[in-house]
């Protein structure tokens, strides 16, 4: 046993680290509260000058085929590399970690040889940005109960409807959409995914305000949005299998605890007073921050389980997909912990005056965002029971049933 | 990274499950809860003979010397079966007492025989009810002698020798190692909340003790001492996890209720999905133990409180929930599901409690060095 890389991993995390090394700053104890992304910002000028200067240097694509511009890499070398960059303050990966982990894989299974060379380039190098069109007001944890239709119109397809939740959309050049073709029969089987110019006049895009003053997600609004058949992604009706594709890229969450996380936490109670010493004095304190750190720990060595797998070609076992269920509640319990021991003080979020410039009250309050966004923790939670567990399904009433009968009966 | 047992090891973990599988340990663990014989001598000299007592023992001693490794995967077996034997006692406690601080005469007398099985061994910590602290010591040993009584000791009642923490004549904590067939000791049998795993009360009178050596101070010896069998602890534990979460999992899929499984319910379905995410995170922290331990690291502290955190909230939650999912019937005394409530508890306080491992995790966390 041990945590030591092969030879050739160790080779490709220096390569890795030397490139880091040279382009960014060290990760530091200062949590810099994250800033939303807007077309033409500083935050997005450099994510996008980040993003080029990775593709350069060949720590983009790294699963991609290499006919692609990609690396003809494996998943060790990709959670390598994340392992490295999440040593470093980079402008976060958010910007691209969607279209160039799920859509653009899903565009290389299904597209022609002639749009991948027109499109995987400029988003390899981060010119180009992808969304991934797939929520709706009426679908999201049940994502097959979707309505934007799309109905044949010569070569072409007409398409109406909405999506929510839509990250990025706003910045966004082109997309994936899945839509409903056939509503005459089960809702699985009357769907079909297409790829879209988000610059198109009948898209629009509307961002959403969260509840945490950031606006990463969007409505989207199709109105008579004409896609050509040649934009269409598997067959008709094959929706569902190619949704399943895009989704299955997720790739394996890699440093996903979002800052300020448990070392942040200790650093904060290590310096914080209580009773006229520093609060991890304090047997209460003491007692909830070992519970998190257990919890952040076995995440962590959960996922060296996992890269283990990995590095022998083989698929990880279930436990590496514990982390965003643990993490996602402990966000939020921590964020609330760190106020509560700030007293009425942990009410004022103004970043001059509170603590850690106000990023515990900023992570309380983008923390329920946590436990939804990618999969609800209930929906996290089905799948562990029945994928895992091997526990029968729920009752499913829609099933068997036209998707323009549900809930007629 | 090679975050995974060795190939001997995972072949030990194998031969480990069936060879108890087939000793059928259940009723073993009920007859002892109903005060009947165990038959945990047959069991004890069964896993004699496929060398588990000597495993982490050096060959020099009589032992296998396959090392940690081997221990690790045996605790979890040991754990998922519930066999009721001393080896906790004997194997992570007493042996590994003696490696650590024994003379080379007192090695030589007793490692070999606890290595063939042929003697059990205990260490003997508490004297009665609180917290564990050097405060609680108020065993003597004077002049080669020890008086004094400890109780809880985990298997003293069957054990041929024990490790006694005590104070000298100074007032200073010592380790002492004491032949139980000697004079002066008296035992009680304790009824417990685990009758599987037997606790006893040990009177000492003017026992003759031999001191344990070293050149650290004794409590940090105990307190390492502590955190080494704390990470063995947590695989049995982790093996108890699973052997819940498995019970649970097949009554859910086989109990019909409301015209289906009771397991396609979301309310069952979530509460074994966060068993099985405490059963993850126990196991991932107690590898990451398993490997510190294998790589001789001498401040296993933090890897062992942070092991010994997940392990106890892992499988007090699995064995309680086991008995929730099972509904009335787990509640009754002819159900399994009570025999791994009692030893997920019992184990939980062992070696000490939650707040006891937590404050250690967090005390560890502040001397952890900066970079």
């Amino acid at each position: 046993m041990d945590l030591e890389d092969t030879k050739v991993e160790a080779e490709y995390r220096a390569r890795a680290r030397a490139f880091l090394e040279a382009n960014c700053e060290p990760r530091s104890g200062k949590i810099t509260p994250a800033e939303p992304y807007q077309p033409g910002t500083p935050a997005m000028q450099a994510a996008k000058a980040w993003q080029a200067k990775k593709a350069e240097a060949g720590f983009a694509g790294i699963r991609w085929p290499e006919k692609w511009g990609g690396q003809g890499g494996g998943a060790i070398q990709e959670v390598i590399y994340a392992q490295e960059e999440s040593r470093f303050n980079t402008p976060p990966r958010g910007v691209y970690e969607i279209g160039l982990g799920m859509c653009l894989p899903t565009m290389i299974a299904y597209a022609t040889d002639e749009q991948l060379e027109r499109y995987t380039g400029p988003a390899l190098r981060g010119e180009e940005i992808w969304c991934q069109l797939f929520s709706e007001p009426a679908a999201g944890s049940d994502l097959a109960g979707l309505r934007t239709r799309a109905v044949r119109d010569g070569d072409d397809w007409v398409i109406n409807g909405q999506k929510i939740w839509t990250s990025g959309a706003h910045f966004c050049d082109f997309a994936i959409l899945v839509t409903r073709t056939d509503p005459s029969v089960p809702k699985h089987k009357g769907l079909t995914m297409f790829f879209i110019d988000m610059h198109d006049p009948a898209v629009e895009v509307r961002p959403i305000h969260q509840m945490s003053g950031a606006s990463n997600f969007n409505e989207v609004f199709f109105t008579d949005l004409r896609v050509p058949d040649s934009q269409r992604l598997g067959a008709v009706g094959d929706g569902w299998r190619v949704a399943l594709t895009t989704l299955m890229n997720e790739r394996l969450a890699v440093g996903d605890e979002p800052r300020p996380d448990i070392e942040d936490l200790i650093a904060f109670v290590s310096d914080f007073p209580l009773n006229g010493k520093p609060a991890i004095e304090d047997p209460v304190v003491r007692d909830k921050v070992a519970d998190w750190y257990a919890r952040s720990q076995g995440v962590k060595n959960a996922r060296f389980r996992a890269i283990t797998a990995l590095s022998r070609g083989e698929t990880p076992g279930p436990g590496a997909s514990i982390g965003r269920l643990v993490n996602a509640i402990k966000q939020q319990e921590m964020a609330r912990f760190a106020l509560e021991l700030m007293g009425a003080g942990g009410i004022v979020s103004d970043p001059a005056m509170a603590p850690a410039q106000g990023a515990f009250q900023q992570s309380l309050l983008s923390s329920p965002g946590q436990r939804i966004a990618g999969g609800t923790s209930e929906i996290l939670r089905n799948i562990i029971a029945e994928r895992v567990l091997g526990l029968p399904g729920d009752v499913r009433v829609d099933k068997d049933v036209a998707f323009q009968d549900i809930g007629k009966a | 990274m090679n975050f995974e047992f060795s190939e001997i090891a995972l072949e030990i973990r194998d031969q480990g499950r069936k060879y108890l599988a087939a000793q059928n340990c259940l009723p073993k663990v009920r007859a002892a809860l109903e005060g009947n014989d165990a038959e945990s001598d047959a069991l004890w000299q069964g896993i004699s003979d496929l060398g588990w007592t000597g495993a982490a023992i050096p060959e020099e001693y009589g032992g296998h010397g396959i090392g940690y490794e081997a221990l690790c995967v045996i605790a979890e077996e040991l754990g998922y079966s519930l066999a009721p034997v001393p080896f906790s006692s004997t194997a992570y406690l007493a042996a590994e007492a003696l490696l650590a601080t024994g003379s080379e005469e007192q090695k030589q007398a007793w490692l070999p025989k606890l290595a063939s099985g042929e003697a059990k061994g205990t260490f003997a910590l508490a004297e009665g009810v609180g917290a564990l602290s050097p405060d609680a010591i108020s065993a003597r040993f004077v002049d080669g002698k020890l008086s004094g009584t400890k109780w809880p000791v985990a298997d003293g009642d069957g054990a041929d020798i024990a490790v006694v923490i005590a104070r000298d004549g100074d007032d200073r904590i010592v380790q002492v190692l004491v032949d139980l067939s000697g004079p002066g000791v008296s035992r009680t049998a304790l009824d417990t909340i685990d009758a599987s795993r037997p606790q006893a009360r040990i009177d000492f009178d003017a026992t003759p003790a031999s001191l344990l050596q070293s050149n650290e101070d004794p409590w940090d010896n105990v307190l390492s001492l502590l955190d080494r069998a704390a990470i063995l602890t947590a695989f049995e534990e982790v093996g108890g996890t699973q052997a819940c979460l498995d019970m649970a999992t097949a009554y859910a899929k086989e109990r019909n209720a409301f015209g289906r499984s009771i397991g396609s319910n979301q309310a069952i379905k979530h509460k074994l999905a966060d068993v099985f995410v405490a059963l993850e995170l126990a196991r991932s922290n107690a590898y990451l133990g398993a490997l510190r331990l294998v790589s001789g690291d001498r401040d296993l502290t933090l890897v062992a409180a942070t092991a010994r955190v997940s392990s106890i909230q892992a499988f007090v939650m699995a064995s309680s929930e086991n008995i929730q999912t099972h509904g009335g019937i787990g509640f009754t005394w002819d159900a399994d599901p009570q025999l791994y409530f009692r030893r997920a508890n019992a184990l939980a306080l062992g070696l000490g409690p939650l707040a006891f491992w937590k404050d250690r995790l967090i005390t560890a966390l502040q001397r952890r060095p900066q970079d």
